[in-house]
């Protein structure tokens, strides 16, 4: 498997990550690189083998439904680059 | 039924699956302990958990777990103890961890079924895919600025339960009825509110169309659907345009379509859709969702009676109708609130008058059944004083609807306004003599064969005594009066 | 007064408790050290204000008699550790400005035990990268040089500021955090002790996530009972992160008794890579006979997918990065490039908010998880960890530890690796194996190379078994007594 230039361009895009065109062609060298060299877990036998799924030896805890957070608009949005009564702001977003 | 397109080509079938969306009924968040309810002050309701700040990690809320199984009993589905949450990643603002967190390839509930009741009598199987749970999205608001879109997380991270049905459905009726069908036993089971206008519970439809007998076409989702009616609009719009593309030699493309309640269409999402690739992966901030059978059976035991054995009950055992029986179990605060009435009395009584009367009532005015100013213990009383003859069912109507304008009781009004049916037979000989005496000529015209002028004496005295002569007693004394 | 700066943290906290001096006189001193060794770049943000306050108020509690475990102890804080109102950077671009609201579990817990803040340590972007050569903030320079070179070389990575400032006798103890080699690499590119604990030890709960599945906290500092003092401040059971396991926390201290006769110490073949340094295979020789000759039992043993742990490593944690750090999106906090709709605001905020490293990475990752890529990539690079994972759990049946080298190199100057980002990946290939198990391991400072830079040797042990890997790494570190420190040219 190898990618093209198209091909980065489109997993930059899902990634929403400007690559610039001059850039797109060097990229895709790099990340052929790596993959050539990922190529080698093919050896590997992993038939009837399951992926790791947790790494800690345990089962999942649930906690109890109470109302224990939350309550503190001004620490939710004092970081934000544009907000506005409470809201975050963003550019219109046209559905 | 199903709904048939009668096209150029010939008869179109139209094939609809469902995605539901419900709304766990919680206190929490699904990962957060930030409160669920709904119509706070913007952002009020989340915690760094939901706005994703860095280094924010999710803990499973067990209401949540209980809920999904719960429903998944309900839907008469396949429990699994074993089940995994992934992520869904995509870039949309009010999707602050830039993924979902949800259930893809093992989900908690499996393969279920229900049944819906058609108009013309016919009960169908609707199959249940499977039902997962999974995150809800913040709000975007794009009315409030001329170029900004403000966004709101108070909803981020509310536990949905996302219900998918099999593609079962031949009609709008039909994804009508199914739609209630799971509202009515979501709401029996306490597990969502399914509270549409507040969008606890929302709707996606697949639908395609084929000729009948061909395999399935290709399929349309519809988004953005608040309600049955819109569902039903869109249903149609929808099932119509891909007749049309198909009989003009087009191929449907499968896509997401989002419906425009205002102007009745749908349009293509395309491009919002068109790099989509969720690159699903298990979360690893969680484990597995695993629990054992004893936890699937102690909620079992804590089932309520849902609607299809109530109302197979309510015709066996208190011989109802199927039509009112249905009409009884559809809600169930109505069925609540019937069995409530009908508890120690005649049922069928009862059924009546919650169905004629009350909903009559509550329909005028507008109001829900909540809002009902004649609780079902007052409805019960009323109920009472027909059956003991105290008061007769006229009156009776009269009596409910002062008790409905006034939230007084049968009995305090019944005392207040004299209303005691009459049995003194006394009493109603002398009135029934005062009535002949002032009408001689008719009653010789009755006499003479006129038979019809009986009515004519018993309003009479009906009168005399304001409605309040036990009419029995009345017949059983004028007929021979008048006869001598 | 001699040289506060040059404690161990269990002689500092003899003496603060002995009232040899105050938690006061002992932060002064580390914020004068810390202050000099400026052209280290150990640290994004200094907090001297912070430190002098909570020095003061450690002060007050001793004179009340109420001392915590790491009581007026000053430490450095890896920058990926969110602290409350104190600028939080992941030493990238991408989080300009970010001041959390929340403290991190890990930080909370030091802050309960008594700890001093000095400031925010630097590090690789977002924990990617193995010589603190990828930061916004640039790069970290480490304390020791080649013998008769004035070249600067690198401290190693992740944790490079971390472990700058603990070599440098700036911090006495630092956090650090370890995804694939993160703590242990750089204590070894810098003679000191860094313990990567158990997954699940220590809570993830406010810590800026790379890798969810193998980021973990853990502590380095000059010695092994340092590290071990401040893994049982650091560490337990956090309800607010579903990876973090209930257990209680041992103490880690009582564990060096110094006696390890009888234990099994595995030694892996697959780990005597092909042309690997001469001074590092009789480094590990060394250290194989003083374990011997402390009593220890010296059993061979086979981990045959060693040899995979890198590649395999090289798709998971990009695909859980890639999913991570999503999250910056310039909607909620740090850095907003405008753009003349969403998508194009997401693409330049991430574009130059993001490095070369981090870009490369997420886009590997991307590409790992995209539909028809997952089950070649993702889920194979899961199914080989399974592999691994099963390895150790075979080994740990015969032995209690198992020791290795902790990096193929000494320290390497700026630069030198930066062509082929492969040949960088080569420095984890050590300790990216138990990362990916979520094993307990720790480098210990064991000798010196030819050219006179610090060389570790590292200890692997059970799944919370760090008693045992502590108590090995205190007879490791008593043989090798490693006591060299760098010359303090920093100072100028």
């Amino acid at each position: 498997m190898s990618l093209d230039k198209a091909a980065v361009a489109k997993v930059a895009n899902l990634a929403r990550i400007r690559i610039e065109e001059k850039d797109l062609e060097p990229m895709a060298a790099e990340l052929n690189n790596i993959l050539g060299w990922v190529e080698q877990l093919g050896e590997v036998d992993t038939d009837n083998v399951e992926p790791m799924t947790s790494v800690a030896d345990m089962r999942l805890r649930w906690r109890a439904d109470a109302v224990t957070d939350g309550g503190y608009v001004e620490d939710v949005v004092a970081n934000a680059p544009s907000r506005e009564d409470g809201f975050f702001a963003v550019p219109k977003v046209i559905e | 039924m199903g709904m048939i397109i009668q096209g150029a080509t010939g008869d179109w079938e139209v094939v609809i699956g469902l995605e539901i969306h419900a709304q766990v009924t919680s206190k929490s968040k699904l990962f957060s302990g930030a409160s669920a309810e709904y119509g706070a002050e913007p952002n009020s309701q989340v915690s760094f958990v939901d706005a994703a700040m860095p280094g924010m990690l999710p803990v499973i809320n067990e209401m949540a777990v209980e809920q999904a199984v719960r429903t998944g009993l309900g839907l008469n589905a396949k429990i699994n103890k074993f089940s995994v949450f992934d992520r869904k990643n995509y870039f949309f603002p009010d999707l602050p961890q830039g993924y979902q967190i949800s259930q893809y390839l093992q989900p908690i509930v499996g393969e279920g079924k229900i049944l819906i009741d058609l108009k013309d009598g016919e009960t169908r199987e609707i199959g249940i895919t499977r039902l997962h749970l999974e995150q809800d999205a913040g709000k975007s608001l794009h009315d409030q600025h001329p170029s900004q879109t403000f966004i709101d997380l108070n909803r981020c991270g509310v536990p949905l339960m996302e219900i998918v049905s099999e593609p079962d459905m031949r009609s709008p009726e039909e994804a009508a009825v199914y739609v209630k069908k799971i509202r009515s036993i979501v709401r029996y089971l306490g597990t969502c509110d399914g509270n549409m206008e507040e969008g606890s519970m929302r709707a996606d439809v697949n639908v395609s169309v084929r000729k009948p007998g061909d395999e399935f076409g290709t399929r349309c989702e519809l988004k953005n659907i608040n309600s049955v009616r819109f569902m039903q609009q869109a249903i149609i719009y929808e099932a119509n345009r891909q007749v049309d593309i198909l009989e003009a030699g087009g191929t449907v493309d499968q896509e997401t379509r989002l419906y425009d309640p205002v102007k009745g269409e749908t349009r293509s999402m395309r491009s919002k859709e068109e790099a989509q690739d969720y690159r699903y992966f298990p979360d690893p901030d969680l484990l597995p969702l695993e629990f054992d059978g004893a936890f699937i059976e102690r909620i079992r035991e804590t089932l309520p009676e849902l609607p299809d054995p109530k109302k197979a009950r309510f015709i066996k055992d208190l011989g109802l109708s199927p039509y009112d029986a249905g009409v009884l179990v559809a809600e169930k605060e109505v069925a609540d609130y019937f069995e409530a009435v009908a508890e120690g009395r005649d049922a069928k009584l009862a059924a009546n008058w919650v169905i004629g009367e009350l909903f009559g009532h509550l329909n005028r005015t507008s109001k829900s059944l909540g809002e009902s100013p004649v609780a079902a213990p007052a409805l019960g009383e009323l109920l009472d004083l027909i059956s003991d003859g105290t008061i007769s069912n006229r009156i009776a109507k009269e009596v409910f609807e002062e008790m409905f304008d006034t939230g007084k009781m049968a009995g305090a009004i019944v005392e207040e306004k004299g209303l005691k049916q009459v049995s003194d037979t006394g009493a109603i000989e002398a009135a029934i003599d005062a009535v002949i005496a002032a009408n001689p000529d008719k009653a010789a015209e009755y006499k003479s064969g006129k038979d019809k002028l009986f009515g004519f004496f018993m309003g009479q005295v009906m009168k005399a005594t304001q409605g309040k002569a036990n009419p029995g007693v009345v017949t059983e004394i004028l007929k021979p009066k008048l006869d001598a | 007064m001699s040289d506060l700066t040059k404690l161990s943290i269990a002689a500092a906290r003899d003496g603060l408790k002995a009232g040899d001096f105050s938690a006061r006189e002992l932060t002064a001193a580390h914020i004068t050290a810390m202050a000099a060794s400026k052209p280290l770049n150990a640290f994004i943000t200094e907090t001297p204000e912070v430190a002098v306050d909570a020095a003061t108020a450690s002060d007050a509690r001793r004179a009340r008699g109420e001392a915590g475990k790491l009581e007026g102890i000053p430490l450095a804080i890896k920058d990926l550790f969110c602290t409350k109102d104190v600028l939080t950077t992941a030493a990238s671009h991408i989080l300009d400005g970010f001041n959390p609201r929340y403290e991190s579990t890990v930080t909370s817990n030091l802050w309960a035990e008594g700890a001093v803040m000095l400031g925010k340590a630097n590090l690789d972007e977002f924990a990617m990268g193995s010589s603190n050569e990828t930061s916004y903030y640039g790069n970290v320079v480490n304390p020791w040089r080649r013998q008769g070179d004035n070249r600067d070389l690198v401290p190693g990575g992740s944790s490079g500021g971390s472990a700058s400032a603990v070599a440098s006798f700036s911090a006495m103890g630092a956090t650090g955090t370890d995804t694939g080699g993160s703590i242990r690499q750089p204590a070894s590119f810098t003679g000191i002790v860094g313990m990567k604990p158990t997954y699940g030890r220590c809570s993830r709960w406010g810590v800026v996530a790379f890798a969810s599945s193998l980021d973990q906290p853990g502590p380095m500092a000059r010695s092994v009972r340092d590290t071990a003092i401040m893994l049982e401040a650091m560490a337990g059971f956090d309800p607010k992160d579903s990876t973090s396991v209930n257990m209680p926390v041992p103490n880690f201290e009582a564990a060096l008794t110094g006696d390890i006769r009888g234990l099994k110490i595995g030694i892996p073949k697959e780990y005597r890579l092909e042309g690997m340094s001469e001074e590092i295979g009789a480094l590990w020789q060394q250290g194989i006979d003083w374990m011997k000759a402390a009593g220890a039992e010296i059993i061979d043993i086979s981990l045959p997918h060693t040899k995979y742990a890198l590649p395999a490593y090289y798709i998971i944690a990009p695909a859980e990065a890639s999913s991570n750090l999503a999250r910056y999106d310039g909607v909620r906090f740090g850095l907003r490039v405008e753009g003349k709709d969403m998508n194009d605001m997401y693409a330049s905020t991430r574009g130059e908010g993001f490095g070369a490293e981090v870009k490369r990475r997420l886009l590997i990752g991307t590409y790992a998880l995209s539909a028809g890529y997952y089950d070649a990539y993702y889920l194979k690079a899961q199914k080989v960890r399974s592999r691994i994972a099963e390895d150790f759990k075979q080994a740990y049946l015969s032995v209690d530890a198992i020791l290795t080298p902790t990096a193929p190199s000494a320290a390497f100057g700026f630069g030198e690796k930066g062509d082929d980002p492969l040949e960088m990946y080569l420095n984890d290939v050590f300790t990216v194996p138990a990362s990916l198990a979520g094993l307990p391991g720790i480098s210990v400072p064991a000798g010196l190379s030819k050219d006179g830079l610090p060389l570790g040797l590292q200890l692997l042990g059970r799944p919370f078994d760090e008693e045992t890997v502590f108590r090995a790494a205190g007879v490791l570190e008593e043989a090798a007594a490693f006591t060299a420190v760098p010359a303090d040219w920093w100072r100028g």
